[in-house]
């Protein structure tokens, strides 16, 4: 903080709509950043696409007498995997808020805890993928089915990426404590992952028994 | 000590080299290279088009093969639409938004390096398909089945989906960008009534990318999958509908249309009031009817549908949808000719281009209208008419409002004024011609001519417009080239602009022209809509342009505002230059000329090195550890 008193003196006389210039602060943090809106957009844009791609499944689904075609899936892993990400929102936001109350000791275990549940969540799709009786290429419905758990398994990775680089700051240069807005983009990006898989999995597992 | 020009100007211009060439972020940078780059696609796609009138000048020409018309029409369609009609718009913006809000650079300079990277090299990506015969040639809205790997073997249409999608990524990136800057680096005072109306046009526009560009990405990727890998999304034999393309392709298209005349109205929105010697008449009024636009822009696409057999309800909705259109825009329309109406009209060129849009839009608008009528748009599907609507709207409400614009901002971004006498001539050349050419498309559409067909037979009556049409748009395009004549001669030979060349109200002309690289000495406080004006419309001296504070430390920085009442909140530090947006979207074209080729080890490494580029240019600089 001392650079940044320093830079202020040189035209500490300044004055912006009649408040002298030091009264404000470099940057803001929280909602009102332009990081944050950023990511803001960033997610609205994601979940726009998320929309289009549940737009077709129903749409090619109410064009067939049989939906899904195979029958209803099978959905003992996905409820795992739904308890797996929902929960792993609990350690992102205790992180996030760990990291706002100034306790930076937290802040890599529960980081470190999201990314082990991330991993489960990608071995466990990967594993359900391994077992269904199509491909890609059977038909409409194992296309439809790939391509938005697909988008989905590629979203959750995007999410651990970041959370890497949140552990690689943290560890290498240990700022992540002064820079708590990173934090706050990646928190939001991942509960957002989440959020997308409830709705996939109301689509996928849940609509075909009702 | 240093003046304080002279100190903004060690911390904002960096020293010229290669590298910081490909490094820069100065949004004024960015926006001249958009415009250039626009503009060069301009060019291609009227050059494709000149071709394409040569082959339908007579009935029975065999100029082309249809193979290669099929390949020219698609390019030309592609190259207007996408890599023209938008990017030249998100040029000026780019350019003008901090100029107009007072600011010293967009909200995120460096994401605005990359959204140009990704414009240019999806482009460049596209163009080798071209190049190398294998040019996109199922139309630009690519219906499928035509458009599966069974109807189209080749390589030809995985260059059109993966270019589109390239595309996206600059889309959307600017938009964010273009939303930020606008709500968050307002100069004091400049609350949301006293924004330019330039900027509601835009942000409206990048408000319908955010939502309307996924559903064009996801159905690009849906046809590239089916192509590539065998699913079957457009293929009814495996389950997968064809009607699903029309559909995710038009909630994207026509929102895309509005994307692409929004901020170009705006533009007009600026160049009338300053004309007619008066504020804007109806400012709110503007403001709901470019913003309504937008919004039922998303409630309409079906209508470009109606020969696909949809429901009686859902044709109604649609077609009613989009009549009520016509409301909003007749808004603007009456906002410009009150305002010319009240006003003293001053005729230069930029505001014979403007009126010449207000008429071409008006016939453009009623083209529109009737075709939202579906009898009628049974009737004249897939002919000229069609042809003959959307050049009057993308000529009419794109490209002239783009001229106009040129020759009203260009003064500020070269310091020189362009030929007056020469512009007139430019003008009624371009709008004579255009009218010559494109007016009778509406008859060779009633006549029965469908659109893209390679020739036509003689003794069909399609003759005699076709002639005329190919001479209006050779006409049209000696008219665009006067544009260019004008352009490199203003360069050279054009007289000094000053500040305000045209004495007009907003605050870019505050300014120096070209402006100074941190846009502003000053940080300016806005107390009015017409900063510059305000003494003449007797309201006294509301807001501060030559005093307040300069930021000039040792970094740059510029100023945060509140988001509706622009009251200052922060000091924002900004980033350098950097090489990882170059970087980065480098890595993309190598991956997606991997993904076309089917070449999967370069479209992994183009990948891996799209991630650790990103790690790069995230990775905090030490600069911002102290922050």
């Amino acid at each position: 903080m001392a650079a940044v008193s320093a830079e202020h003196a040189s035209r500490s006389s300044e004055r912006i709509s009649g408040i002298p210039i030091d009264e404000f602060p470099l940057g803001v943090g929280g909602t009102a950043s332009t990081a944050w809106w950023g990511m803001a957009f960033f997610i609205i844009t994601e979940a726009t696409l998320f929309a289009y791609l549940f737009f077709s499944y129903y749409y090619v689904g109410s064009r067939h007498s049989q939906w899904p075609p195979h029958g209803v899936p099978e959905m003992r892993l996905a409820v795992v995997n739904t308890i797996i990400l929902v929960l792993s929102s609990v350690p992102m936001w205790l992180a996030d808020r760990a990291v706002r109350r100034g306790r930076p000791a937290l802040f890599a275990p529960l980081l470190g805890a999201v990314l082990l549940m991330g991993v489960a969540f990608l071995i466990i799709e990967a594993t359900e993928w391994s077992r269904q009786s199509f491909t890609p290429a059977t038909n409409a419905y194992s296309s439809l089915f790939y391509t938005i758990t697909g988008f989905h398994f590629a979203h959750v990775t995007l999410g651990l990426l970041m959370i890497v680089e949140l552990l690689c700051r943290a560890l290498v240069k240990r700022i992540e404590v002064r820079r708590p807005l990173a934090v706050r983009n990646v928190a939001a990006y991942w509960h957002f992952v989440g959020v997308v898989w409830v709705v996939l999995f109301l689509t996928i597992y849940i609509s075909p028994r009702v | 000590m240093a003046t304080v020009a002279e100190r903004l100007a060690t911390v904002w211009e960096p020293p010229r080299s290669v590298y910081s060439t490909l490094a820069s972020v100065d949004h004024k940078v960015i926006g001249k290279r958009y415009l250039a780059t626009a503009f060069v696609f301009l060019i291609a796609g009227g050059l494709e088009a000149a071709v394409i009138r040569a082959q339908l000048t007579h009935s029975n020409e065999h100029l082309l093969s249809p193979e290669a018309y099929n390949q020219l029409f698609t390019m030309h369609g592609l190259t207007m639409i996408f890599w023209y009609a938008f990017p030249i718009l998100s040029g000026f913006s780019n350019y003008f938004f901090p100029l107009m809000i007072g600011s010293r650079d967009m909200a995120y300079p460096r994401m605005n390096a990359f959204s140009y990277w990704c414009f240019l090299f999806s482009g460049v990506f596209l163009y080798t398909g071209y190049a190398v015969g294998l040019g996109p040639d199922r139309g630009w809205f690519a219906y499928a089945p035509l458009t599966e790997r069974l109807y189209a073997p080749g390589i030809n249409m995985d260059f059109y989906t993966l270019a589109l999608i390239f595309l996206t990524i600059s889309g959307t990136v600017g938009s964010i960008n273009f939303i930020v800057t606008a709500f968050k680096l307002r100069a004091p005072g400049m609350s949301l009534g006293r924004l330019p109306l330039f900027m509601y046009g835009t942000l409206t526009a990048s408000f319908s990318i955010i939502f309307a560009l996924p559903s064009l990405s996801v159905a690009c990727v849906f046809l590239y999958l089916d192509r590539k890998f065998g699913t079957h999304f457009f293929d009814p034999v495996g389950g997968g509908s064809a009607i699903l393309w029309q559909h995710l392709f038009w909630i994207f298209g026509h929102p895309w249309v509005y994307i692409v005349v929004l901020p170009a109205l705006s533009f007009v929105s600026m160049i009338v009031p300053t004309f007619a010697r008066r504020p804007i008449v109806g400012y709110t009024w503007n403001v709901l009817g470019v913003v309504m636009t937008g919004v039922i822009g998303f409630g309409v696409w079906a209508h470009h549908m109606f020969a696909t057999g949809l429901s009686p309800m859902a044709m109604s909705f649609f077609s009613a949808g989009s009549m009520t259109v016509v409301i909003p825009s007749a808004i603007s329309i009456f906002v410009w000719l009150a305002t010319i109406w009240q006003g003293r009209v001053v005729l230069t060129t930029s505001m014979l281009f403007a009126l010449g849009f207000i008429f071409l839009f008006v016939i453009g608008g009623v083209s529109g209208v009737v075709t939202a009528a579906t009898p009628f748009d049974w009737t004249i599907t897939d002919t000229y008419f069609v042809v003959a609507h959307i050049h009057y709207v993308l000529v009419g409400i794109n490209l002239f409002p783009v001229i106009a614009a040129f020759y009203y901002w260009l003064p500020k971004m070269t310091g020189r004024m362009l030929s007056e006498r020469l512009g007139k001539w430019n003008f009624w050349v371009m709008f004579l011609s255009f009218n010559l050419g494109f007016f009778p498309m509406h008859i060779s559409g009633l006549l029965g001519m469908p659109r893209r067909i390679f020739t036509y037979p003689a003794g069909v009556g399609w003759d005699t417009v076709n002639l005329i049409t190919s001479i209006g748009s050779y006409i049209f395009a000696i008219g665009v080239l006067l544009f260019v004549i004008n352009f490199f001669w203003s360069l050279f030979n054009g007289p000094p602009a000053g500040d305000n060349p045209w004495d007009a109200s907003s605050l870019e002309w505050a300014t120096s022209s070209p402006p100074p690289p941190y846009n502003f000495e000053v940080i300016p406080t806005i107390g009015s809509r017409d900063p510059l004006w305000e003494e003449r419309l007797g309201m006294g001296r509301r807001s501060s342009l030559r005093r307040g504070p300069t930021l000039a430390g040792s970094g740059k920085e510029t100023l945060q505002t509140s988001t509706l009442d622009g009251e200052p909140v922060a000091i924002l530090r900004m980033p350098e230059d950097s090489i990882w947006p170059f970087i980065v979207s480098l890595a993309l074209l190598a991956a997606f000329y991997g993904l076309v080729t089917s070449v999967w080890g370069l479209a992994l490494a183009g990948g891996v090195l799209t991630l650790v580029g990103v790690h790069g240019w995230l990775w905090p600089s030490r600069t911002a550890v102290e922050a």
